[in-house]
């Protein structure tokens, strides 16, 4: 667990970066800072290895304070991946991946044997080992500097607008690369970023900072979407916020009709296309969530989405106006 | 021609001998002593501008003057290699200094930022991470500063003190064109071959550079 105790930041000059956060970075989950440029996000994550030191508060790792602790062996501790991954250009892929377990004290040849391990984890093919950073795209530059961070596998990494600097097609794959990779390995990580869309779909708890380095709102992604603090946090989660959060609610509670005589089977009594000729445009299961089931209905001629069970056999219907009413009467509980 | 050479091949390859050890010891000196002062030029951003000027008078100041007021200062023998070897080694500080503080410069602060984070402390960052990536830059300087000190070492006969700028003088004593010409061309082909050695040497220490300015 991370700790913000209290932390002040007011950088020579009288900005201050950082206003008084108290703060719980818990253990083995991701948390995301997010919000506009300049609001702190990034000095209150170089504070945790101490690349830059508060004005007064505490910063804990574990409830031991960062303060005390000799800067160069806390950050070996500390996976560190920063946007334009800041590769060492002198270095082939593997010896830059190599780096901290030989600070660590390794031995050049073991280093490289943890570093090749990792590149085949982030889904870099061992063709790229033996390259200069200069000789990779953006994206395998990125997980190069993933691969880098997790070598001496630290409990703590610290990720620095990570993947803001690839095209959004290369940022999908790093996100599920990266979303696959935690899910494994389950560190404590703080991310930055700005873009609430990233924060909502890699953070299992979310900060949203506001200008002058005040906290706006804390929370899981779901909480922040229904249930935002103010008027700024509102406006900043965006307004198709009821949208996204029905990424969060299943639909095992969603009422299903029996399925229509017009509704195709084959043999196994799996859904095959509408008597017309066209065809479902896929099928929901109750372990989907609701945001699965209105782009089927949506998006299905008919306008109607199939839910089928754990055998693929459909087992009912849910016809676009009762998800409708599903959606008004779950609005009107919350 | 043929005949000068003969006769004279022994004084040509002491003069030869003589102008390399000349050029290169201050060379090797003011490379050691510009890498720290380069550094603390960088270390420590106010000093840079400050160096870059010291640096800039120093180089500017005449050779032969140099030449001929060092013994004063150092209190060495008018004839004394010792003069040569200060003077040349006062240009290669001055030269380097720069270059060094610049090619440290050229470093991307990312580059450095990481190193940081990763966990490197001063003195190992500077030597695993900073100099090497600088390397391109402080190379291409002490190609010049080698170059320079090569021609330089010939103005040394001038004031007595041998290399090949002897076979200069002495062809213009006794009006006689051989040594002249052997004195140039092997200084000339000493400076290129030294300039050569440094760019193999490069390509060899920092293959990295091949890559860069284009995107994979
Ligand atoms: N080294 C610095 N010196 C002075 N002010 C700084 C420095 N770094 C950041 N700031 C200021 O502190 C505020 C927060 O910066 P930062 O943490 O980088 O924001 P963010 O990462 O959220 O964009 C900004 O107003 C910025 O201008
Ligand atoms: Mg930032």
């Amino acid at each position: 667990m991370i700790t913000f105790d209290d932390v002040v930041k007011v950088y020579p000059g009288g900005s201050t970066a950082v206003d008084h956060l108290s703060l719980e970075l818990p253990t083995g989950k991701t948390t995301v800072f997010v919000g506009p440029s300049g609001c702190g996000k990034t000095t209150s994550l170089r504070m945790i290895n101490r690349m830059i030191q508060p004005t007064s508060g505490r910063i804990l790792i574990d409830g031991k304070d960062v303060a005390g602790q000799d800067e160069a062996e806390l950050r070996r501790g500390i996976g560190y991946v920063i946007q334009h991954a800041g590769l060492f250009p002198h270095r082939t892929v593997l010896d830059n991946v190599a780096t901290v377990p030989m600070l660590l004290g390794k031995s050049r040849r073991e280093a490289r044997a943890v570093a090749a391990e990792l590149l085949e984890r982030v889904g870099l093919a061992t063709e790229f080992a033996s390259r200069y950073p200069a000789q990779l795209s953006g994206g395998q530059q990125q997980r190069v500097g993933v691969a880098r961070a997790l070598a001496a596998d630290p409990p703590v990494m610290l990720m620095d607008e990570p993947f803001s600097a690839v095209d959004p097609v290369v940022r999908e794959g790093l996100h599920r690369e990266f979303l696959r990779l935690q899910k494994d390995l389950g560190k404590t990580i703080a991310m930055v970023t700005h873009d609430i869309d990233e924060a909502i779909k890699l953070g299992d708890v979310v900060v949203i900072f506001r200008q002058g380095g005040h906290l706006a709102q804390v929370g899981t992604p779901q909480e922040l979407l229904e249930h935002p603090a103010d008027e700024f946090v509102a406006e900043f989660v965006g307004r198709d916020r009821g949208v996204r959060s029905l990424s969060f609610d299943s639909a095992a509670d969603l009422p299903v009709r029996p399925l229509p005589a017009d509704l195709v089977l084959d043999d196994a009594g799996r859904p095959a296309g509408w008597s017309t000729g066209e065809s479902t445009g896929g099928t929901f299961t109750v372990a989907d969530s609701l945001r699965l089931v209105t782009d089927l209905a949506i998006s299905s001629p008919v306008g109607i989405a199939v839910r089928v069970d754990d055998h693929g056999k459909a087992d009912g219907v849910v016809p676009h106006h009762d998800l409708v009413d599903h959606l008004a009467a779950r609005r009107g509980r919350k | 021609m043929s005949s000068y050479l003969s006769n004279n091949w022994d004084t040509i390859l002491t003069a030869l001998r003589q102008h390399i050890w000349l050029a290169l010891v201050p060379v090797v000196l003011g490379f050691v002593i510009a890498l720290p002062i380069g550094y603390l030029g960088v270390r420590f951003p106010r000093l840079y501008h400050p160096l870059v000027n010291v640096c800039g008078v120093l180089y500017s100041i005449p050779s032969l003057a140099l030449f001929v007021f060092l013994p004063v200062l150092l209190g060495t023998k008018i004839l004394s290699p010792l003069n040569i070897v200060v003077a040349l080694t006062i240009y290669t500080v001055a030269l380097l200094s720069r270059t060094v503080a610049d090619g440290l410069r050229s470093v991307d602060p990312l580059v450095v930022e990481s190193a940081t984070a990763m966990g490197y402390r001063r003195l190992r960052r500077l030597v695993d991470v900073q100099l090497p990536v600088a390397l391109p830059v402080i190379l291409a300087g002490l190609r010049v500063a080698t170059v320079a000190n090569i021609s330089l070492v010939s103005v040394g006969a001038l004031i007595g003190v041998g290399g090949l700028g002897q076979l200069f003088t002495r062809g213009f004593q006794l009006f006689y064109l051989e040594p002249i010409i052997v004195g140039i061309v092997l200084s000339v082909a000493l400076a290129g071959i030294a300039d050569l050695t440094i760019v193999l040497i490069q390509r060899w220490i920092t293959p990295w550079t091949r890559f860069q300015g284009r995107t994979a």
